[in-house]
């Protein structure tokens, strides 16, 4: 019993690790191309996405039933088969936040989720068909889709435009960013936290703390939406520079072409029930607004480094989530190893991260990396603070706590936080 | 394994009709509101009323549609 409340307690710290990182991983869908064309402040962008998040995960009471959407087999899903998932995601979407590569978290989630079930349960688990309809065509159509919209949307909005000072107009297109990009804020708030709603209520219902049919318990609303508004307020900036300034440039008409398609893709899709993700979605119309103009153009190279990233997400987060199966498998030590590698995977990516830091005084400037005294000395404050923070979670980790996961995850968040005064 | 393609192509339908429309409405309006100050600062009066309701009727369309928008992530 015991070691069932240990587990589950692990288990749902990771899915709030899990949230937080989607949070931030997916800041960048709503308030890329809005930081990039100078509608909104870096910090007032991602506190307003964090706000609208929080709001989104208490609007809507339908907290996702199956987290998986009939992918895999859930019924007998064992409790370390979704924190073996959950390691895999967190992984994936922590690399590709390095790279600054904007990936899906679902996806993410998806391919660790089929990668652990497989190691536990066999192939049969998983379903083939449902992979392809949820995952791999929707990854094909969502760029196409929003970017053909964006495309022709850009094209018009320059047509109708043409005869007017650009001056004048540049103030109401960026009024209008701001709605459509709190519109896609909003939507995610409420489809990612419920996901994440809906991994604790099942492993509570697995666990046997809550009944099957339970509706989660406040506590669960609660952490979810303040954990996925704190990551989105930290901001992903290395993901929000890729999105809003590395694909293509976004002068105010496309950035807002781009927006309004993003909000009217997303929500139409969900709507109409062919979920698409919201990154691939968000990805696409920035690419389609760079076509849509004159003269503009896509980097090809940076959305052939996307595209491969997204192809990579469901094998590598899967591969990942397998091997991190195989250890729980092994028992109450399988499963110690797996937090303290995960802590120690999330540590080493996050200190490869500040050799290069992206944040919201650089997130949209034209180079990155040039020395000089503003970026020298916040990186001193860094790495003293690193060093200070480092060690705890190394020690007590290996004796495979749960309290020693929160610490793990702790310091980053922290750490960048108190970096902050000195940067700014 | 079953697709649904209708399901897909009304996606990409909606999508495209909604964005080139709201995004065409939206620019209206500003280009109504940039009229509305020129003809105020050359000077004629009664040529800005018309652009100025305009551009409010296009504003109040894609208001709709946001309040339209935020109704369908609520239910």
């Amino acid at each position: 019993m015991e070691h069932i409340t240990l587990l589950l307690g692990i288990v749902i710290v990771t899915a709030l690790v899990f949230d937080f990182t989607n949070g931030f991983h997916d800041t960048a869908n709503a308030m890329a191309t809005t930081i990039s064309t100078g509608a909104l402040k870096p910090k007032t962008a991602v506190a307003m996405s964090a706000v609208l998040n929080l709001v989104g995960a208490f609007l809507s009471v339908e907290v996702a039933k199956t987290i998986s959407g009939g992918i895999i087999n859930e019924d007998g899903l064992k409790t370390e088969v979704i924190f073996a998932a959950l390691v895999g995601a967190i992984l994936w979407n922590l690399l590709t936040w390095l790279l600054g590569l904007p990936s899906s978290s679902s996806h993410a989630l998806f391919g660790g989720l089929i990668g652990a079930a497989v190691m536990s349960m066999g192939w049969s688990s998983v379903n083939g068909g449902t992979v392809v309809t949820k995952v791999l065509l929707p990854a094909v159509a969502a760029p196409l889709v929003a970017g053909i919209a964006a495309t022709l949307a850009t094209r018009l909005t320059y047509r109708i435009s043409s005869r007017t000072d650009e001056k004048a107009t540049s103030k109401g297109y960026r009024a209008g960013q701001i709605a459509s990009a709190g519109l896609v804020s909003l939507a995610h708030g409420t489809n990612d936290a419920q996901k994440t709603m809906g991994i604790i209520t099942l492993a509570l219902i697995t666990g046997g703390v809550l009944n099957p049919g339970a509706n989660p318990p406040m506590w669960v609303i609660v952490s979810a939406g303040v954990a996925i508004a704190l990551g989105t307020y930290l901001g992903g900036w290395r993901i929000i520079r890729t999105m809003g300034k590395g694909l293509t440039e976004l002068a105010p008409p496309q950035g807002f072409a781009a927006q309004t398609s993003a909000a009217t893709a997303i929500l139409a899709s969900s709507h109409i029930g062919f979920s698409l993700s919201t990154t691939q979605v968000c990805s696409g119309a920035v690419m389609g607004a760079g076509l849509g103009r004159k003269g503009g153009v896509v980097r090809w190279s940076t959305a052939t480094r996307m595209f491969v990233a997204w192809g990579l997400t469901l094998p590598a987060a899967g591969l990942v989530g397998a091997g991190a199966e195989l250890l729980t498998k092994q028992g109450t030590w399988g499963i110690a190893t797996t937090a303290a590698l995960l802590v120690g995977g999330s540590a080493l990516i996050w200190s490869l991260s500040r050799r290069q830091p992206v944040d919201h005084t650089n997130v949209t400037a034209d180079e990155i990396g040039t020395p000089g005294a503003g970026t020298a000395e916040p990186a001193g404050v860094v790495t003293t603070a690193i060093a200070a923070v480092t060690p705890p979670p190394a020690g007590p980790v290996t004796t495979g706590t749960g309290t020693s996961a929160v610490e793990g995850a702790a310091p980053a968040p922290s750490v960048a936080d108190s970096a902050r005064p000195a940067t700014v | 394994m079953k697709i649904d393609w209708a399901a897909l192509g009304s996606v990409f339908g909606v999508s495209l009709v909604v964005t080139v429309a709201l995004v065409g409405l939206f620019t209206l309006g500003i280009v109504g509101l940039s009229k509305h100050e020129q003809a105020r600062a050359a000077g004629g009066g009664t040529a800005a009323i018309p652009a100025r309701l305009g551009a409010y009727a296009c504003f109040a369309l894609c208001a709709a549609a946001v309040a339209y928008g935020i109704s369908l992530i609520v239910v």
